[in-house]
């Protein structure tokens, strides 16, 4: 799109970890409770409390941390960013700034040219989210909830190494995939636990200076992204083609209007006044921790999706869409080592017929209706020959509506498929009969009437005669006649 | 004097402090006083000198990741200046 | 027994009579509330009196003596400094910003000290959020000081000074940031003890200063002060900076002698800005722990004239940030008529807080602001360390480090408001201990012109032990505790 244009994009993802209770109280950071019901002194900033920091949100950054192979700091910091709105209870926010608990960590993408793009993670910091300002609620107030204010956060800031918006997004899928795995976020967008912000400019190509950027706020899908840095990037190249100047501002993306909108900038530019929070000590790391807690990773996605090529020597596209889910790869895996059939085999059907009932039914993998050994039995039927991939889906629905087992389905309705040739001649010699003038055309030379003959065969059958042998049959028949 | 006017006007909106015109002069002087004073400061040779954040070296102490503070929000509004359906009010904000 | 002797007596000596049965937590508790009803008028130590609270709080300590479980505090009446949170009563910092505020929790101080038996009557008036030297600062209006009531009893804690020296209270608790408690004891013939930086937890106690805010104690013997510091410290869950450091038996190790003490003498105390008066009589004090047994050394605290500079950089900068949450949003003063939020937080925090205040949030956010970070905030960091390690230096040769606790006998109300500095000036001697978080305390150390002035010991990290030893020795020896204002005998 961009042509003379380089763009370059910085994310600033927040991802909110699993947590029961907040990152500096014994407060729980359950989702929907009524307003302000989840705010104890401590969220609520109120004079003479203090701040204990939760073992659960170092933990957690540190799985980050290795996954992304960064360097763990020995020794991370605290620091108070100041600024006033009413849904910062205390004036200020406890994030970490000189001294972040992970640096200088990597993720590789598929890049827009299709080979791996390696993404430079610059840092991954703790910090306390704010509360929420209700605008809608009131006419002449906003009214503050604060239940959120005190919720932790990893807040995940890449280099600015993306060159478009779908890089951008392979970006951010990749790390929504990562804390799922991880265990250490839920990334539910619509529940604002994953969200993202994006610094976006551009340059001249071959132009090695940073062009001025703008920081679009309130991405809050995917999709979201994808539109929101594409109309941003058109914007910035009008106003520059225009020998125009771009403005370092921040911009609101408004889905309904699908546009970028500059946010009134504030009665003055923001002095954050940072500084080492006093009430906090520093969070200290020994090597053992740290090892510890990098034992206790699981599998993944990257590793997972090379050892599914190699192990069950999938299509690699298959082996990605598996992947992209800890569920649905340990659903796949399960299945495929209960099952005789090729892994290939069962990989289309995860991908197939089964993803398109869980979409149908918006159900998830872990609440299928058919488990990992049943579809297992299903294409083991199919390899075996005992039905045909046609018969294999009426009996993959009777299995979905909970009909039993492919096994049982297959001889309660008679679906084995016939392969003994004596039947199958026998039906072969009767359609032939039943037909003389199209077996006249056929021997006149109309063989693609073939097909229609097969047809035949295939009704009298109800479909489960083997349809290689049907073919061979007629064809035997036809030919000597 | 070491701070002005404007420097004092924006340090106050920076704190969110309104002052009072009658003694605003007054303020700065005072300001001004306190930074003159401060700025001895400068004569301290502190070339890689580790700031002290803090008067012990300790680290941080982690607290186990339990739910241990009850809703107690009709009692805590009780301060606040005004409160409805359990939210805080505050001017309208615009964005 | 008379009332007389009940106010008279220290904190020991009523726990005595108490367990003696000589009289009850419920008369002892009605005869200091009648003393604050009769003298506070003049004094203006109290914020806010408990009366019925602390009438209940009697019986039900008498009622646990009869069933024989009393706590080592049991009916012995305390007040508190009202930076501390009190669960159900008014907490106001002495600020127009909190004279609603109600506390729905109880400080941590004040539950281990209830839970001890302690009674509450009241609390006790300050400087505004703790920033000032004369409590002059007060929402609530100054204090009056017992010895001369033209003067001013100190400050921060100059409410609890007054009523423990006017013998309204045997013991009250404060908070010290920069000098709070001991230099209102020494001004008020009374023992003030800053324990060491996370010693005594902090939550429930306003910051100010969360790097060099401590709670400590007010009281009319050494003895007294080791009694309450006993309750009060030890680790607290709820407070990161509070150290799990165990707690001794202080009251049980006071000890007399002083031999094989050794203290060091700082040379920079007794340089131009220290009043002759002060100067003698401190230097009398030396000669009688020498007497008994201690050996005295010089020491050199060569950054000490900078103690004072890096305090108000360090203690503004926190204050700055600290004092953010007080916007009028979920407590507190909100100002009237507002049109819209940043008039709320403009005038909210311009008419709750009073102007020390206001000039020490922008003297903090100043330095702290964008461009001068470095040249102040930092380097005041620097400096900081540099007066710690001269400290670090000094204890290499002494176990406590003596002097005076304040330059001058109590001063006039109003004479040193028009100047900041000559106000901060007060705390030169104190301050090096909250910047390098160590333990001191203010011991009477005689008078000058009917005035009292105190003797300042300060000890190693956890060393409260040496010095609560030092002063207990000296004040028997001395006996300038026991000296009592006309007008309150
Ligand atoms: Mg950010
Ligand atoms: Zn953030």
């Amino acid at each position: 799109m961009s042509g003379a244009w380089e763009v370059v994009i910085g994310l600033e993802i927040h991802a909110q970890l699993a947590t029961e209770s907040k990152i500096f109280s014994g407060a729980s950071t359950a989702y929907g409770a009524g307003p302000n019901t989840q705010a104890c002194l401590i969220d609520l900033g109120y004079p003479g409390v203090l701040p204990v920091l939760n073992k659960e949100v170092v933990r957690m950054a540190v799985m980050f941390g290795i996954a992304i192979n960064a360097t763990i700091a020995r020794r991370s910091v605290f620091a108070r960013k100041n600024y006033f709105y009413p849904d910062l209870p205390k004036g200020y926010q406890i994030s970490q700034y000189e001294l972040p608990i992970v640096e200088h960590g990597e993720l590789l993408i598929a890049g827009d040219d299709g080979t791996p793009k390696r993404i430079g993670i610059t840092r991954a910091h703790l910090e306390e989210d704010a509360g929420k300002s209700v605008h809608e609620a009131f006419d002449r107030y906003t009214g503050i909830d604060l239940n959120r204010a005190g919720t932790p956060l990893l807040e995940i800031v890449s280099e600015p190494e993306l060159r478009s918006a779908t890089e951008a997004v392979a970006y951010m899928r990749k790390i929504h995939t990562l804390v799922r795995y991880l265990g250490i976020s839920d990334g539910n967008m619509q529940e604002g636990s994953f969200r993202c912000d994006a610094n976006v400019s551009v340059r001249p190509r071959g132009d090695d200076r940073l062009g001025t950027r703008t920081e679009l706020k309130n991405l809050n899908s995917f999709r979201f992204v994808e539109k929101a840095i594409n109309f941003e990037i058109e914007r910035q190249i009008d106003v520059l083609e225009d020998g125009g100047e771009i403005v370092q501002e921040t911009r609101l993306y408004d889905a309904d209007r699908d546009e970028t909108r500059s946010m009134r900038s504030k009665e003055e530019a923001n002095d954050y006044r940072y500084f080492p929070d006093p009430d906090l000590l520093p969070v200290e790391l020994t090597d053992a921790y740290i090892e510890t807690v990098g034992k206790s990773l699981p599998e993944l996605p990257d590793a997972k999706q090379r050892r599914f090529i190699d192990e069950f020597d999938l299509r690699s596209e298959d082996a990605a869409i598996l992947t992209a889910s800890r569920q649905l790869a340990d659903f796949f895996e399960a299945a495929a080592r209960a099952a005789t059939a090729k892994p290939q085999l069962v990989a289309n059907w995860v991908i197939g017929d089964l993803t398109g009932a869980l979409n149908r039914e918006g159900l998830d993998i872990e609440r299928s209706r058919i488990g990992a050994a049943a579809l297992a039995g299903l294409v083991n039927r199919i390899a075996d020959q005992t039905i045909s991939g046609k018969i294999a889906k009426e009996v993959f629905d009777a299995m979905w509506r909970g009909e039993g087992s492919a096994d049982a389905i297959i001889d309660t309705r008679g679906l084995r498929q016939i392969t003994d040739s004596s039947a199958i001649d026998a039906v072969v010699r009767r359609v032939i009969d039943a037909h003389p003038e199209q077996v006249a055309q056929y021997r006149a030379g109309k063989t693609k009437l073939l097909g229609f003959l097969v047809g035949q065969v295939m009704k009298e059958t109800g479909g489960k005669a083997n349809p290689a042998q049907v073919n061979a049959a007629l064809r035997k028949e036809l030919d000597a006649g | 004097m070491s701070l002005d006017r404007d420097q004092v006007r924006h340090i106050a909106m920076l704190a969110r402090l309104e002052l009072s015109d009658d003694d605003f002069a007054d303020t700065v002087a005072k300001l001004s006083r306190i930074v003159d004073f401060v700025d001895q400061l400068s004569r301290a040779a502190t070339d890689d000198v580790v700031p002290m954040a803090h008067p012990l070296n300790m680290n941080q102490r982690l607290r186990p990741d339990r739910v241990t503070e009850p809703n107690e929000r009709d009692e805590i509004q009780k301060n606040a200046a005004a409160v409805a359906d359990g939210m805080y009010l505050v001017p309208k904000v615009i964005e | 027994m008379t009332e007389r002797d009940l106010h008279q007596m220290t904190l020991t000596d009523l726990a005595a009579g108490l367990a003696a049965g000589d009289f009850t937590s419920a008369e002892l508790t009605r005869a200091l509330l009648e003393r604050i009803e009769a003298l506070d008028e003049s004094l203006n130590a109290f914020v806010t009196v408990t009366a019925e609270l602390a009438m209940a709080a009697a019986a039900e300590a008498d009622a646990a003596r009869a069933a024989g479980r009393a706590g080592s505090l049991n009916g012995l009446p305390i007040a508190h400094k009202d930076i501390f949170c009190t669960r159900g009563v008014k907490t106001t910092c002495a600020s127009r910003m909190l004279d609603n505020f109600v506390a729905p929790y109880d400080a941590t101080v004040v539950a281990r000290l209830a839970d001890a038996g302690a009674i509450m009557l009241g609390k006790t008036n300050m400087d505004e959020f703790a920033m000032g030297s004369s409590n002059e600062t007060s929402f609530y209006g100054p204090v009056h000081n017992p010895w001369d009531g033209e003067r001013s009893p100190g400050g921060s804690s100059g409410g609890s000074a007054a009523a423990v020296a006017a013998r309204l209270v045997p013991a009250a608790t404060g908070t010290d940031t920069g000098g709070s408690i001991r230099q209102p004891a020494a001004l008020t013939n009374t023992i003030g003890l800053k324990p060491t930086y996370g010693r005594v937890s902090r939550y429930g106690m306003i910051a100010f200063a969360s790097s060099l805010d401590q709670a400590g104690v007010i009281t009319r013997s050494t003895a007294d002060a080791a009694l309450m510091l006993g309750v009060m410290a030890g680790l607290d869950e709820r407070d990161s900076t509070s150290v799990d450091h165990p707690v001794p038996d202080y009251v049980g190790n006071l000890r007399e002698s002083l031999a094989g003490i050794r203290i060091g003498v700082v040379r920079q105390h007794f340089d131009a800005g220290l009043d002759d008066g002060c100067a003698a009589v401190t230097r009398d004090a030396l000669a009688v722990l020498e007497s008994l047994g201690a050996t005295l050394s010089e020491v050199d605290l060569p950054n000490l004239d900078l103690s004072v500079p890096t305090y108000y950089v360090v203690a503004p900068a926190e204050c700055s940030s600290n004092l953010s949450r007080f916007d009028g949003v979920r407590f507190g003063y909100r100002a009237q008529g507002i049109e819209d939020l940043l008039e709320m937080y403009c005038r909210t925090r311009g008419e709750g807080f009073g102007d020390e205040v206001k000039r020490r949030i922008m003297t903090g956010t100043y330095v702290l602001s964008a461009g001068y970070y470095d040249a102040y905030y930092l380097k005041a960091q620097q400096v900081r360390q540099l007066i710690a390690a001269d400290f670090r230096r000094a204890f290499e040769q002494v176990d406590v480090i003596a002097g005076p606790t304040s330059p001058t006998p109590a001063f006039k109300l109003g004479d040193k408001t028009d100047d900041p500095i000559t106000m901060y000036l007060n705390d030169i001697y104190t301050i090096g201990a909250n910047l390098a978080g160590l333990p001191a305390i203010s011991v009477p150390g005689g008078f000058v012109d009917n005035l009292p002035v105190g003797l300042h010991l300060v000890g190693t990290h956890f060393g409260e032990q040496v010095i609560l030893d030092c002063a207990h020795a000296y004040e028997r020896q001395a006996n300038w505790a026991s000296e009592c204002p006309e007008g309150y005998l």
